[in-house]
């Protein structure tokens, strides 16, 4: 590595990877109650596994963004990170915050945790996704200012370039946009309004930012294409993404109790996110094509072309499928919700994490590129992991399509719990599907042991 | 892409649409918020709907359930649950939970007063009163 202080995103690496497997193993426990209903009950009550489940997904992706980004600004910016020891303190801070609310989340009633965690002073608990309690949201906000001013301080020094820019810019946008996670108002309607400020401004607006910033460093080293021209694209990709996107939160209030304009600004807009990741795609293979070098690590070219591909299907394609208004009044809230979210955050953001620990890693480890043997080790687990989530997303898009027609269109609908009985075996097939997922990551993990002839520096 | 479109070029159009856009959303916003009187059912927030929202979110109830289609999955949707069920049924299903058969999706006992379960009733009637553009399509949620 070419500055001692990007040494840091390995600590954060191999604690995404780490969270990354406990977010797997609760995902099949959630998988097989979906078909055997008192599976761990009462020990891991179906709310509980799902919070640790998805709550583990934000921390090891915000894990992976955090080293990522420690490892190219010292490299966008040539110059040492503002403070290594900072980003180390960090560290430390955000896993025990974050192993803490987790135990909490398995070991106590939520109803306690919340009176002994300050509920009451801020009621901010118990929504989807925001379920942690008020110091764990508070010490996200200290963790993410602490990164957001080590990044920027480190780009003012240094010289600044388009990625750095754009993903400095993400990273507010991520601190800014998770303050309305401490406003609840008693309005359910309001409280679901402001909800999406958060969930949807990230995952379909800044959070794109630092994707594309990721993607565009790591096709900038894998490739040689001039940066001129890298960069170009990733203006344009983005500009494409909040043009779309943040109007495009209005497919998340066509039914809770907003105005019936949404149904026109939602459905419009959001049919457009689609666009800037097909533009990702076409951006992506376009740079390998075009190489002017061949690197040795073609385990990092496959998961970026991996991550581009992945991320058109499951938050465009996938998204695209149940935007418009007429479709989503059927299928709101139904299994092809679940299908979407699945395939969109692996292929968008699980991917591009592990795009950036592909080619970072083996350099934090003092080599250009791991031995032929891991590098084919790492293929496979990215050829499994990617089919296995490709399929669950397809038997969950099954499941919801039977669901939507027994339970929402047919003449004779039939209840929420008679249509989940005749839709079991879809569920059954996602846990298969699921259990290859683990494998892939399994193998995953195993190409960081794997010794051999490494390819040194040129 | 055409060397006559340069990268400052590309970037002017990105801060200048991202901004724009961000703008035209917070108007949205303004008038969703001036007219939202008119549909939330905002008049019928009572201090037992209230009390009820806080035992709906300090009790994890979204992590199995959604209200208005949004949460998780895994069992009913609860925003119409009022008009479907009734008061009295849900109050005699929040107290017999779980129902212990074997191999079905299983309820926490919440161990909540009647006072409480009380409110919390109170708060799905309020959330089925929310104007919701005739979402969901059936009784069934």
């Amino acid at each position: 590595m070419k500055y001692k202080s990007q040494a840091v995103a390995k600590l954060y690496f191999i604690a995404a990877i780490g969270l990354f497997l406990g977010q797997i193993l609760f995902g099949l426990i959630m998988g097989l109650q979906y078909v055997v209903g008192d599976f761990l009950f009462p020990v891991i009550p179906f709310n509980v596994a799902r919070m640790v489940h998805t709550n583990l997904l934000i921390v090891w992706l915000l894990f992976g963004f955090m080293g990522a980004s420690y490892y190219l600004i010292p490299e966008e910016s040539e110059t040492e990170l503002y403070s290594p020891k900072l980003a180390i303190i960090t560290f430390w801070i955000f896993l025990v915050a974050g192993a803490v609310t987790v135990l909490g989340y398995l070991l106590v009633p939520y109803a306690s945790l919340a009176k002994w965690t300050g509920n009451d002073l801020l009621n901010t608990m118990g929504r989807e996704f925001l379920e942690q309690p008020l110091p764990t949201k508070v010490g996200i906000v200290i963790v993410a200012l602490s990164w957001l001013f080590n990044i920027v301080m480190t780009v003012l020094k240094g010289r600044k370039t388009a990625i750095s820019i754009v993903l400095s810019l993400g990273m507010l946008g991520l601190a800014v946009f998770f303050l309305f996670s401490f406003y609840n108002p008693v309005n359910l309607v309001k409280d679901k309004f402001y909800w999406w400020w958060v969930v949807h401004l990230w995952v379909e607006g800044v959070w794109e930012l630092i994707l594309g910033a990721m993607l565009a460093f790591v096709l900038i080293k894998v490739t040689g294409v001039d940066r001129e021209v890298v960069e170009k694209w990733l203006y344009v990709i983005i500009t494409m993404t909040l043009v779309t996107g943040i109007i495009g939160t209005g497919h998340h209030y066509f039914w809770i109790g907003a105005p019936a304009y949404w149904q026109w600004w939602g459905s419009v807009f959001s049919a457009l996110e689609p666009i800037p990741f097909l533009m990702m795609t076409i951006f992506a293979f376009n740079m390998v094509n075009k190489r002017r070098r061949e690197h040795p690590n073609k385990a990092a070219v496959l998961w970026a072309l991996g991550t581009s591909v992945m991320a058109f299907l499951g938050a465009g394609l996938w998204g695209f499928l149940h935007t418009l208004a007429p479709i989503n009044y059927y299928t709101h809230g139904t299994q092809l919700t679940a299908a979407h979210g699945h395939l969109a955050f692996f292929g968008a953001y699980a991917l591009v994490v592990l795009t950036m620990i592909s080619y970072a890693m083996p350099i934090l480890r003092g080599r250009a590129a791991n031995p032929e043997r891991a590098q084919i080790m790492e293929m496979w687990s990215f050829w499994l992991m990617t089919i296995s989530m490709f399929f669950i997303a397809l038997f969950l898009t099954g499941a919801g399509i039977v669901q939507v027609w027994l339970q929402r269109m047919s003449p004779t609908p039939m209840s929420f719990m008679a249509v989940q009985d005749q839709i079991s075996i879809f569920y059954w097939a996602r846990e298969g599907a699921g259990l290859v997922f683990l494998i892939g990551l399994l193998l995953y993990i195993g190409s960081f042991f794997v010794k051999g002839e490494s390819r040194a520096f040129e | 892409m055409s060397a006559t479109f340069t990268k400052s070029m590309a970037r002017n159009v990105f801060y200048g649409g991202g901004v724009f856009f961000f703008l035209l959303f917070i108007a949205l916003t303004f008038d969703t918020m001036k007219v939202l009187p008119k549909r939330d059912n905002s008049q019928n927030i009572t201090p037992a709907v209230e009390h009820g929202k806080k035992l709906w979110e300090t009790n994890n109830c979204i992590g199995c359930h959604t209200l208005l289609g949004e949460g998780a999955y895994f069992a009913p949707e609860l925003g119409n649950v009022y008009p479907r069920r009734g008061p009295d049924f849900i109050k005699a299903w929040i107290k017999g939970q779980p129902t212990g058969v074997p191999g079905r999706r299983q309820m926490p006992q919440f161990n909540l007063t009647d006072a409480e379960i009380d409110d919390l009733v109170a708060f799905l009637k309020y959330a089925s009163e929310i104007n919701t553009n005739k979402w969901p399509p059936n009784i069934e949620g």
